[in-house]
């Protein structure tokens, strides 16, 4: 089943005009356009997502892919100018035009994005379950009890020591923080989570774990993932398909070990042969 | 009855990594595979057996030809169907083994080997005993299976890759060069282990390079040189000359 269909997707940073799509992306090998001075995000991004299905999007930085995230994400950012189309199981229309109260709904029960940095996702001041609890109140839940039961559920479920939930979340260490931001983008059961650079800053052991977790907790419950990364070993170990990005194109998608060992773009093979 | 009908598969691949080089991988190759056959795939390095596998699961994308396989669901052409059908096949019916273990962090051997089990929605406690009895037979010590792969030996990380691709039985199943690290004792735990499969339901193509291998677990065996199919003979009619490099 089709859980998200997105057509045409396009970010673009500056005044933008008619040429932009046709002077940026990987055949003119930059993502800024030569008229307007523009900078061409992404464009022309075509992917869908199934139930319990994870994507990946890889690529360097710069290449997009946390742009198109974030409009997957159903992010604003005020300074770009976004377009496309994005389908989505059970709502009429398309998710980008929605109006703030939906989108707000959308993001807080439905789609939920655990972002690259994380004092962009947590409040650090605030103690670690009270970041997870938050994200329950604003779903309505009322119950103190009901709140808290739950928020100590999600944080065995995600492995973050219960006795440390009434502590403040920059007492946390780096690892035990994305957790939490995993744990409260679970809060609500959405059917599709964002992960924006699952590992930045995380050390390697570390990272072995929250992505085990993650991976874990994703198949139990069934719940869809974009997972963005420049690291190809966290898309091998999470994806079902990968999309290639360059230069604010998808340049290649396909399944996540044929990508690996059958890369058919130029640039995906200097991007698999360049890993150390 | 056929359950694999390989007809004029080809694989190239274009290397621009390498000056736009172009390499043959397999060249126009076709057989047939029945169901409940082991068909063991011989050759010297480089003759294309992997590339042959990889086509198979679709870990390349073949560049012509058919691989049409009769599965519960119906004919499919592995070659052409949707990456999605390949993913629930994968999911449900094909199982695949490389010679390596694809690590997962921290998950120890047993439930590495029960996890395809357990996401076939089979009970954790049976997947881990159906584990235990594959590790076993496999003569991985038992002190290991609570341990993580990581830190096994290859031969040890051999062996429970190959207990993980046999968990679920497949219908169809993939083995590439299973055996290649192990000694010859624990060798002879696997090939005992795998001479239990012709004549089951499950169906295998596996790539090998002993001829001692070969001889106790093949029905028949295809021989591959520089990616062309050389012969297909019963296992009774193979002198195992190509294999020796």
């Amino acid at each position: 089943m089709t859980l998200l269909e997105a057509e045409n997707l396009q970010t673009v940073y500056g005044p933008g005009c008619s040429r932009c799509i046709e002077s940026t992306g990987d055949r003119a090998g930059t993502n800024q356009c030569s008229h307007c001075g523009s900078v061409v995000a992404c464009a022309e991004a075509d992917l869908g997502v199934e139930a319990a299905e994870v994507l990946g999007i890889v690529g360097e930085s710069g290449s997009g892919k946390s742009s198109l995230a974030e409009l997957l994400a159903l992010e604003r950012d005020d300074d770009a100018t976004t377009a496309g189309d994005i389908r989505y199981d059970g709502h009429d229309g398309n998710l980008l035009e929605v109006d703030y109260e939906t989108r707000h709904d959308l993001r807080t029960r439905e789609i939920a994005l655990v972002h690259q940095h994380i004092r962009d996702g947590l409040n650090v001041a605030f103690t670690g379950g009270g970041n997870v609890a938050e994200k329950l109140l604003s779903a309505g839940h009322r119950s103190y009890e009901e709140v808290r039961e739950r928020v100590r559920e999600l944080f065995e479920e995600t492995e973050v020591p219960v006795a440390r939930i009434d502590d403040l979340t920059h007492t946390y260490s780096g690892g035990m923080q994305r957790r939490v931001q995993i744990a409260r983008a679970l809060a609500t059961d959405p059917n599709l989570i964002v992960l924006d650079e699952p590992t930045t800053g995380l050390d390697v052991s570390v990272q072995a774990r929250v992505l085990d977790t993650f991976r874990r907790v994703q198949r139990e419950e069934g719940v869809a993932a974009i997972v963005v990364s420049h690291d190809l070993s966290v898309v091998r170990l999470l994806a079902d398909r990968t999309l290639v990005m360059r230069h604010g194109r998808i340049v290649e998608s396909g399944l996540t070990d044929r990508i690996m060992e059958d890369p058919h773009h130029e640039y995906t093979q200097t991007l698999i042969n360049s890993v150390i | 009855m056929t359950v694999l009908s390989v007809d004029g598969l080809s694989k190239t691949f274009d290397v621009y990594v390498l000056d736009d080089t172009r390499v043959v991988g397999l060249d126009d190759v076709s057989f047939d595979v029945r169901e409940g056959e082991f068909l063991a795939v011989v050759g010297a390095s480089g003759s294309g057996k992997s590339s042959l596998l990889n086509c198979l699961y679709r870990t390349y994308d073949p560049s012509s030809g058919e691989v049409v396989y009769r599965g519960p669901d119906g004919d499919v052409d592995l070659a052409t169907c949707p990456d999605r059908t390949i993913i629930a096949l994968r999911g449900d019916t094909i199982g695949y083994a490389s010679q390596f273990l694809d690590e997962i962090p921290r998950v120890p051997a047993v439930d590495v080997v029960a996890r395809p089990l357990v996401e076939r929605d089979v009970d954790r406690t049976d997947a881990r005993a159906t584990a235990r009895r594959l590790l076993s037979a496999l003569a991985v010590p038992e002190e290991l299976w609570q341990a993580y792969p990581a830190t096994f030996s290859g031969g040890e990380r051999q062996r429970v890759n190959l207990a993980q691709a046999l968990a679920p039985k497949p219908d169809l199943l993939l083995l590439d060069e299973p055996t290649s690290a192990l000694d010859p004792e624990t060798r002879r735990a696997a090939v005992d282990l795998l001479s239990s499969y012709p004549g089951s339901e499950t169906t295998v193509v596996g790539v090998f390079h002993d001829t001692d291998v070969v001889e106790a677990v093949a029905d028949r065996v295809l021989v591959l040189e520089d990616g062309r199919l050389q012969r297909v003979v019963p296992v009774e009619a193979y002198d195992g000359e190509v294999v020796i490099e």
